[in-house]
């Protein structure tokens, strides 16, 4: 190696002392931050005295970690990040990006197909209905929704935060009418699919000239209103205590039970659970397909171009002769539709529905996905469900954190403090999401990506 | 000089009031089928007002917008439209249609008056080829059976669907940016954004194309080539142009006919030559009163 140039060795040498200095001082402001947070602990002896504890020990193995660490960065990350930085930007796709960009759909949806069959595979009949209940199914129903939701935030820019109003509306609609009239499942898909657009209209309607934090306040407020409802008329809905005992989907028919016409005993298979679940998983599977397909067909029809101009400049629409009132109505509807059929699918799955199923919690983990994913991608958004969803579910068994933190230390309770680090970490990261950048719907010589800088977010 | 019946688009009376401010006082003016009609003034003068009032997006206070569609004789029914309190009227030889009753979009769909803006409002993130897409939105949609049809990708709207990319690509030629076609239009220079404005707005199929500052912040070479598609559009297509403009070389190179606003009111209106000697319209420009004028062009040496 050549020898360095004497200003290189000279300036790093003032790189050093700079970082020294710069942790002593952060160890400093550390120590004046923690002393009376940390240094001093007040506690109420027997007698019921307060008595002031002193933490020396905390106190500095604490304001040792944090100065050793600004030292750790402006000597090791800093000058890494700026090298980075010096590299060309434009850096050629690699063949593996190509590759990876090519397979990694057909993979995920062939992984997808053969998971209930893989689950059992490894962990047999006994096992099987957690991997692919809870994890499978779970995840795959907020996939669903996310999609839906992504046709309204995503490719009309109307930020939806009472998404889970409509959801409500499937599920209602499929328990009491399955209930009351003893409908199949089969008919009251659908149904539950249109009476939720229909919601989605009686709520587009209102608020569609509202934009923004306005737009965005009412269609919470219509969420909450739709979960008041059902916690109120008891009468139809059985407030708090839910409906239970709703009707399971059958098998065309067939219904998932021990008895002599049960499908195991149909199929000549001994009768387990397990038979239901993956029927279920695969329900949903094919309800997220249909989303899926759905949306893509959409985008390239001139409604889903529509859809987008929208988001990109209300203005423009008009003066291009668009019915911005119908493409919104038809932005909310679709994507409600999507949400009902969820709905119809959660209660049949699940067998007992109740409000608080329905909270604001649940919109905002949707509208979180839809975010986390990149608004408009489908990819990102599945991607996003199976972190969120499947990465909560995951983070359930952290028992192995009780081997570093003792055997008091409880790793549920940390659960969605990890899940929030981690979720600032990648807006951080991706402020546009995991995939932000936008696909062409039409073109005449190639497909180029958007880059996201350019791409709208919508005005609400 | 053209007869009546050449009239495309008359404007009556039209008033517009914010509040006590009244941005276009009485306003009226004819456009003619086939022509270039400017219209120019000082800032503030209320030209893109009258724009918004044309294309839908104010509503007049007062005022009567007439546009026709098809031949001369449906100038006929002006008075029974007027008064039956209806958008349009049909007619033998065409259709008439009252701007100031019809919502923005549909003067578009319907009266098929385009329009392009001050600031330019592309979709920055959709690509030129999709700008044009979107344009044609009406046509498509019918095509695709509002959409039902065009889930199951019916050939019929794959068809139609072809037929719009071919005239979104002749298009893109026309205003030269077929190297650029499947590009952001966030992408694209200045210059080329404003072209692709003016082809989006063709590309709606319109009997009246409204161009609000075409030339703004063009250079002279931009410029020039700004005329040239303005004057092809008008020549080939025989469309009729309606053009706020402040770039003299562009308005009076190309116009057919020039209309003069200040402060809301009109004050010259005849061909270029007519009125770039209007004692009047050089007061406006100059900012002095009529009868001080003579004496600032001889200051500046006129």
């Amino acid at each position: 190696m050549a020898p360095e140039p004497l200003n290189a060795v000279k300036s790093r040498g003032a790189d050093l002392t700079r970082a020294l200095r710069d942790a002593v001082l952060t160890g400093l402001l550390a120590f004046v931050l923690f002393l009376p947070l940390i240094g001093f602990q007040t506690v109420t002896n027997m007698r019921g005295d307060l008595v002031l504890n002193t933490r020396w020990g905390l106190l500095f193995s604490i304001v040792a970690v944090i100065a050793g660490a600004r030292l750790a960065y402006a000597v090791l990350l800093a000058p890494w990040l700026s090298q980075r930085k010096l590299r060309p930007v434009a850096v050629a796709p690699s063949p593996w990006r190509d590759f990876a960009g090519k397979w990694i759909i057909p993979f995920a949806i062939g992984f997808a197909i053969v998971y209930p069959f893989v689950v059992v595979g490894t962990v047999g009949f006994g096992g099987a209905v957690k991997w692919i209940d809870n994890f499978g199914i779970q995840v795959l129903i907020y996939v669903m929704l996310g999609w839906g939701l992504n046709i309204v935030v995503g490719l009309a820019g109307l930020l939806d935060l009472g998404y889970v109003a409509f959801y409500a509306v499937g599920a209602y609609s499929y328990a009491l009418l399955a209930k009351e009239f003893g409908l199949s499942f089969w008919i009251l898909l659908p149904l539950a699919g249109i009476l939720s657009s229909f919601w989605g209209i009686l709520l587009g309607f209102p608020v569609l000239r509202l934009r923004g934090d306005y737009l965005a306040i009412v269609t919470l407020a219509f969420g909450e209103i739709i979960r008041l409802v059902l916690i109120n008329w008891v009468d139809l809905t059985n407030g708090y205590a839910g409906l239970s005992g709703i009707p399971r989907p059958t098998f065309f028919g067939i219904p998932f039970n021990a008895n002599d016409d049960g499908f195991a005993a149909r199929f000549g298979l001994e009768f387990t659970p397990v038979y239901r679940t993956i029927f279920l998983y695969y329900l949903i599977l094919a309800l997220a397909f249909l989303t899926a397909f759905v949306t893509v067909r959409l985008r390239r029809l001139p409604v889903g171009r529509a859809w987008e101009a929208l988001r990109e400049d209300e203005i423009a629409c008009r003066s291009l002769g668009i019915n911005t009132t119908n493409t919104k109505l038809t932005a909310f509807a679709t994507g409600a539709m999507f949400a009902g059929f969820a709905g119809s699918f959660f209660a049949a799955r699940q067998g007992f529905i109740s409000p608080d199923s329905f909270t604001f919690l649940e919109s905002a983990s949707i509208v979180a996905i839809v975010v986390l994913g990149g608004m408009g991608s489908q990819v990102g958004v599945a991607v996003a469900a199976l972190a969120m969803v499947g990465g909560t579910e995951l983070m359930r068994d952290l028992d192995f954190l009780k081997a570093i933190f003792g055997p008091t230390f409880d790793p549920t309770q940390y659960r969605m403090l990890l899940f929030g680090f981690a979720m600032v970490l990648i807006m951080v990261w991706r402020p546009r999401g995991l995939i932000s950048t936008r696909e062409p719907t039409v073109y005449l010589k190639e497909r180029k990506t958007i880059s996201a800088d350019l791409v709208g977010q919508g005005h609400g | 000089m053209a007869n009546a019946g050449d009239i495309l688009l008359r404007v009556e009376h039209l008033t517009m009031r914010f509040g006590g401010l009244v941005a276009v006082d009485d306003l009226s003016f004819e456009a003619r089928q086939g022509n270039i009609t400017a219209l120019i003034g000082p800032n503030g003068a209320g030209k893109t007002t009258v724009f918004n009032c044309i294309t839908g997006f104010y509503k007049p206070t007062e005022g009567r917008l007439g546009l026709r569609h098809g031949g001369p004789g449906v100038w006929e029914v002006l008075e029974t439209l007027t008064d039956s309190g209806r958008r349009s009227m049909r007619h033998a030889d065409g259709a008439l249609y009252l701007l100031e009753r019809m919502p923005d979009f549909l003067v578009t769909q319907q009266a098929r008056v385009a329009r392009t803006f001050q600031n330019i409002r592309l979709f920055p993130g959709m690509t030129v080829l999709e700008n044009l897409m979107v344009a044609q939105h009406n046509r498509l949609m019918l095509a695709s059976g509002y959409t039902l049809l065009g889930v199951f990708g019916v050939p019929s709207y794959a068809a139609a669907e072809r037929a719009a990319i071919e005239q979104a690509r002749v298009w893109i030629e026309r205003v030269g940016l077929t190297a650029r076609a499947d590009d952001p239009a966030g992408d694209l220079p200045y210059g080329a954004q404003r072209r692709l404005e003016i082809a989006r707005a063709m590309c709606t199929d319109p009997v009246l194309l409204c161009l609000d500052e075409p030339a703004a912040g063009l250079n002279p070479r931009e410029s020039a080539e700004l005329n040239e598609l303005l004057l092809t559009i008008r020549n080939d297509y025989g469309m009729s142009i309606l053009l706020i403009e402040h770039d003299m070389s562009v308005v009076m190179e190309i116009s057919d006919h020039v209309i003069v606003l200040d402060y809301g009111v009109k004050i010259a209106d005849g061909k270029p030559d007519e009125v770039r000697n209007d004692d009047k319209v050089i007061a406006a420009y100059l900012g002095v009163a009529d009868d001080e004028v003579a004496e600032v062009e001889a200051e500046v040496g006129l």
